[in-house]
């Protein structure tokens, strides 16, 4: 089986961001960057898919250089080769944008599964995966936790909503999106970061897939966000904040 | 292009809150355009939910029908809706912000060379529309550009549902066409992983933890404060995904929607899929120890600081105030 993995390169979780003198992007120097935690599970999945039934894990990322780490991270992690769309505007693009450059890079490959995370842990537009099945008229599914071959396709286990499941049948090739936590991710060892240099790594250039990359839904502004409520700040050390809480709760909140 | 429809989501029979927060969504839209919100319910057979539809909506009701639409697909889904659109033209397409939407909705809107402006939560004159980015760190407002149809969906909990009266409403049929062999995925029936014995949804209070915990033997502290306040025990998506607690007792879009007295937070970031299962508790308390997160925007009150030292300190006070 022939999958491939989009991953994308996002700020790392708790990174303290700055909104860009643009207002338009968040300042990107001094930030950390790490690989996208729901593609992380698309990678996972594919991998462990190879191991039962063979075949090939290509990674491909969009994005400037410093991208090439985090695809270095899935070679390490276990992908067979990968593909670097370079890309210098990636954030500027919207989920059309980024799904038509993955598309027709992923089209000369003629995987049997695309493979690629749920949301983006920083636009979080939810919908590079589906919009790239469209692209590439395949048959798709979101918020998957699980995947299995069958002999006509691949069996999917998707969440609902409020605990609820179900299985859905898919013909191949088709086009997943992965939910976070269906599985257990692993680590790279020391001995996949060191064959993880020699593995092919194809840089393709944006421009020449000629692809269109002005969005039809425009970023304007980015702004800090409206406080929903206003909070009381409770002050002085654990024990204080504690007692003043409690006082809180008893007196003004009423609920002990 | 004209026109603003709601796209009402069935859930068992009937229409859930997120879809008339749609309709709240979409009126305030067609406000803008001095037009009357219509609403399109989609189904094998709709009869019921547009006769729900039309107490409340006061524009078109448009019954999209077909045999083939009895469950959802997002190959049915899509087709039928492509073929609405194409006839109809419709300038502004509004859907609650459900898994089922988010599966079918951004192939819908590539058919017309669009995206979905997904989980706004905000609508401004323009239109301009909100939405968060960063897990709720920034607010990011988006300009549609281009000509077609302009695809959103709203964040449940964003838009209040009001209940008006409306009798007015005309109700038409739209059969699209659609084969058998166009539909290429095979959905099972919804199953749960395990019997669901607890129900936060009627808690008083609830103590919720998050990624902050850090590992499963440091649970019991948190279970010390819950049972010192008499509250249930709740967690955000990743404690439950280690197994360190059943799925039964995650908050959020996967997981359950809560409304309790007390929503004490632990731990807890606050991305969106968390905020959307608990912002409407009446009163909300973070702990945590990064001042941004964004948690601290729908808590009433908040102590920045380290849970290790402030859990146990607020077990020990509410055991020393209940004596």
């Amino acid at each position: 089986m022939k999958i491939i993995v989009a991953v994308k390169q996002v700020p790392e979780r708790d990174a303290p961001v700055r909104i860009a003198s643009s207002r338009q992007w968040i300042e990107e120097s001094d930030l950390q960057f790490a690989m996208n935690e729901s593609d992380a599970y698309a990678l996972e999945e594919a991998l462990q898919l190879k191991e039962k039934v063979g075949g090939e894990v290509v990674v491909i990322s969009a994005g400037p250089e410093r991208v090439a780490t985090t695809i270095r991270e899935a070679l390490a992690k276990g992908a067979d080769r990968a593909i670097h769309v370079e890309c210098d505007d990636i954030g500027k693009r919207d989920a059309l944008g980024v799904a038509r450059l993955l598309a027709e890079a992923i089209r000369p490959e003629n995987p049997d599964l695309v493979l690629t995370g749920l949301q983006s842990d920083d636009l979080g537009y939810g919908q590079t995966g589906v919009v790239m099945a469209e692209l590439l008229s395949l048959p798709h599914a979101s918020l998957i936790l699980h995947v299995e071959k069958t002999d006509v396709g691949i069996s999917v286990k998707r969440e609902l909503e409020e605990g609820w499941f179900q299985k859905i049948e898919l013909p191949t090739p088709a086009v997943l999106m992965i939910q976070s936590g269906g599985t257990r991710l692993r680590y790279a060892t020391l001995m996949g970061i060191k064959r993880a240099k020699t593995k092919e790594l194809r840089k393709v250039n944006a421009a020449d897939l000629g692809i269109e990359s002005a969005p039809v839904a425009v970023l304007e502004n980015i702004s800090l966000p409206h406080k929903q409520r206003s909070t009381q700040i409770l002050q002085g050390t654990a024990k204080e904040a504690a007692a003043t809480l409690v006082e809180k709760l008893k007196f003004e909140v009423r609920v002990i | 292009m004209s026109g603003v429809f709601v796209v009402l989501e069935d859930r068992d029979g009937r229409m859930g809150r997120t879809s008339w927060e749609a309709v709240a969504a979409a009126v305030a839209l067609a406000r803008q355009t001095g037009t009357m919100a219509n609403a399109i319910v989609l189904g094998a057979q709709t009869g019921q939910l547009a006769s729900e539809a039309s107490k409340r909506v006061s524009g078109k009701i448009v019954r999209v029908e077909h045999p083939l639409l009895s469950r959802y697909t997002a190959d049915g889904f899509s087709l039928a809706l492509e073929q609405f659109i194409r006839a109809e033209s419709p300038g502004y397409l509004v859907f609650p912000h459900t898994y089922q939407v988010r599966d079918y909705v951004p192939a819908l809107a590539a058919r017309f060379a669009r995206v979905l402006i997904g989980d706004v939560i905000g609508i401004e004159d323009g239109p301009v529309f909100t939405r968060q980015l960063m897990q709720g760190r920034l607010s990011g407002s988006y300009r549609p550009a281009g000509a077609g149809p302009c695809f959103v969906s709203v964040q449940s909990g964003a838009f209040r549902a009001e209940a008006t009266e409306s009798s007015s409403a005309e109700i038409s049929t739209f059969g699209p066409t659609i084969e058998p062999s166009q539909i290429r995925a095979k959905p099972g029936e919804p199953f749960r992983e395990s019997a669901q014995t607890v129900d936060l949804g009627s808690a008083q209070m609830i103590v919720a933890v998050g990624r902050g915990i850090k590992e499963a033997e440091n649970l019991p502290m948190i279970q010390d404060l819950a049972s010192a306040l008499g509250a249930e025990i709740a967690a955000s998506r990743p404690i439950c995904d280690n197994g360190w607690l059943p799925i039964e007792r995650q908050v959020g879009s996967s997981g359950q929607t809560v409304a309790p007295k007390l929503y004490l937070a632990v731990g807890i970031s606050g991305a969106i899929q968390h905020l959307v299962g608990m912002k409407g508790s009446q009163c909300i308390v973070a702990i945590n120890k990064d001042p941004e997160a964004p948690i601290f925007e729908v808590a009433d009150y908040g102590i920045v600081g380290d849970l290790f030292e402030v859990v146990p300190a607020l077990t020990e006070a509410v055991k020393s105030t209940r004596h």
